[in-house]
């Protein structure tokens, strides 16, 4: 299955309801997907919004009524919504947003990319708030972080991503769908009608008395600290003994792991760690995962915008080098493997 | 041992199917498998390709760039890889529409007049098959009876007619 419309079976099987869409490269599969699809589940609602903005904010509508309802795009796309995200964010509105990434800035291009990694994990939107941010590496990880998405999204109130890119949306790969219910959660907050038999629920994301909005954010901030608790999970592959800790994710750390095999083989002692959830990022694991090596490197398909993490997160107490290609250009695990000669030669 | 293929061609000969093929024939025979295909420009009327790998442990990565097998259905596809074959890899073209012959003497080039054979036989429009044949037969991918069922698992029902013809062409691919 590709992994687009791995996305959209997995998100029709844990209990997505609604999916709001505006065609992109290279992620318009998840929309022809869910289309064909939505009409035909019980309840089911597919819109080809009028733009990206329209999507997000029916996702929006969508989620306020109690259902799960998902959006999905590429980078320019992801761009637009980011208003949508903050108010959702802002109204403790769970949901899930895709992002099959491709290369920017601007229109860019539609080649894979992972440029859009601080929009994601940084600043999807004004104000104060974070996402869940989900890297998969595989169609079968797409499918079972998509249940997680959603599961965490609905659990927490926080809007949840799904980060992908074009090589990971376009891959065909076999896949088992895992036995899936949709895990119910409290949404006695849900704006759904009530028959006068309650009181009115109110789902808004304005505060004009500022300690009040302070204390409602301070609050959501508490909340983030359990996220940061909960939530946090990665691969560590031949760390164990590594001198050198490479650091990717997504389809990038496919690339790696080629790498690191063949660097292993030519008796070069590397691993290489793959944060899953981008935000949270998984403090605890990568220090275990670098305690033991020399130099640490971090790969990606930008210029290198998961390094400020990297090294935050293992509190710069090793050297973190970067090797990257951008716009589009995916690394071969041949560069990969020539830049960890080059690190292994130094030390 | 990871077997790693790159079939390249005009969009519309059929390139992706027969990657697509190609990766059912290894998901059939239990083989870890991945499949991607070029979306870019070139989709929209230059050359297609697609990666196609077929290994015994977890696929690395899923973007081929030095392929051990090669399928090339035109020009611009053999001069864009045929230097990146791996040194030992076999090379497939189609010299109908190949006029270049490779002077490498470390890899393993199979001319197959593919477009020629599949119009002589009419089965136009399967040159890719042909070669598929040739490249299944030079190479000890799978089993006959594997390519089969990897036919009945891709073409949808309403076109299963022409399985039948898709095996003709795979034989005339392993024959030539």
């Amino acid at each position: 299955m590709k992994g687009n419309e791995a996305l959209a079976e997995a998100a029709v099987r844990v209990g997505c309801k609604c999916y709001f869409g505006y065609p992109i490269t290279p992620q318009t599969e998840i929309a022809a997907y869910m289309a064909k699809r939505m009409p035909t589940i019980d309840g089911g609602v597919f819109v080809q919004a009028e733009s990206e903005i329209a999507a997000i904010n029916m996702v929006l509508g969508a989620s306020a009524s109690g259902v799960r309802a998902m959006t999905s795009s590429s980078s320019p796309g992801i761009s637009l919504k980011s208003e949508g995200v903050s108010y959702m964010a802002g109204s403790d509105l769970p949901g899930v947003i895709v992002n099959v990434q491709r290369g920017g800035p601007g229109l860019g291009g539609i080649q894979p990319s992972q440029s859009d990694y601080w929009q994601a994990t940084k600043s999807l939107g004004h104000g104060d708030f974070q996402i869940l941010v989900f890297a998969p590496a595989s169609v079968q990880e797409i499918i079972d972080l998509t249940v997680k998405a959603f599961d965490t999204s609905d659990k927490y109130r926080v809007p949840a991503m799904i980060f992908m890119d074009g090589l990971l949306g376009q891959m065909m790969e076999p896949v088992t769908f895992p036995e899936l219910k949709h895990n119910q959660f409290d949404k006695s907050w849900a704006c759904n009608g009530h028959g006068n038999k309650r009181k009115h629920n109110i789902i808004n994301s304005l505060y004009l008395q500022a300690d009040q909005l302070e204390s409602i954010v301070l609050e959501r901030y508490k909340r983030y600290e359990t996220i940061k608790q909960e939530l946090h999970m990665a691969e560590s592959y031949l760390t164990e003994d590594a001198d050198i800790v490479v650091v990717a994710y997504g389809a990038t750390a496919r690339i790696v792991k080629s790498a690191v095999v063949k660097a292993r083989s030519n008796g070069i002692r590397v691993g290489m760690f793959r944060p899953i959830t981008l935000w949270p990022f998984p403090i605890q694991e990568i220090n275990k995962a670098v305690e033991s090596c020399k130099s640490v490197l971090c790969v990606e398909m930008s210029t290198g915008q998961m390094v400020d993490d990297v090294r935050l997160s293992i509190n710069c107490s090793k050297l973190v080098h970067f090797f990257g290609r951008t716009g589009g250009v995916v690394p071969t695990p041949m560069e990969v493997f020539n830049k960890i000669v080059e690190l292994g030669g130094v030390n | 041992m990871t077997k790693e293929i790159i079939l390249a061609g005009f969009g519309g000969q059929g390139v992706l199917f027969a990657g697509k093929i190609l990766a059912y024939c290894g998901l059939i025979d239990d083989k870890e498998v991945s499949w991607l295909p070029s979306y870019g420009p070139e989709m929209r009327g230059g050359t297609a390709n697609c990666s196609v790998c077929i290994s015994d442990d977890t696929v690395g990565s899923p973007l081929v760039t030095e392929p051990n097998i090669f399928v090339a259905m035109n020009q611009p596809s053999y001069i864009k890889f045929i230097e990146k074959v791996q040194s030992g890899g076999k090379a497939f073209i189609d010299s109908t529409l190949v006029s270049k012959k490779s002077e490498r003497n470390d890899i393993e080039c199979h001319y197959i007049p593919a477009t020629q054979i599949a119009e002589d036989n009419g089965l136009q429009g399967m040159a890719n098959i042909v070669l598929l044949g040739s490249a299944i037969k030079e190479t000890g991918l799978c089993a006959i009876d594997t390519i089969r069922k990897a036919f009945e698992s891709v073409v949808p029902p309403k076109k299963a007619n022409l399985i039948d013809a898709n095996m003709r062409a795979i034989e005339l691919g392993m024959a030539y």
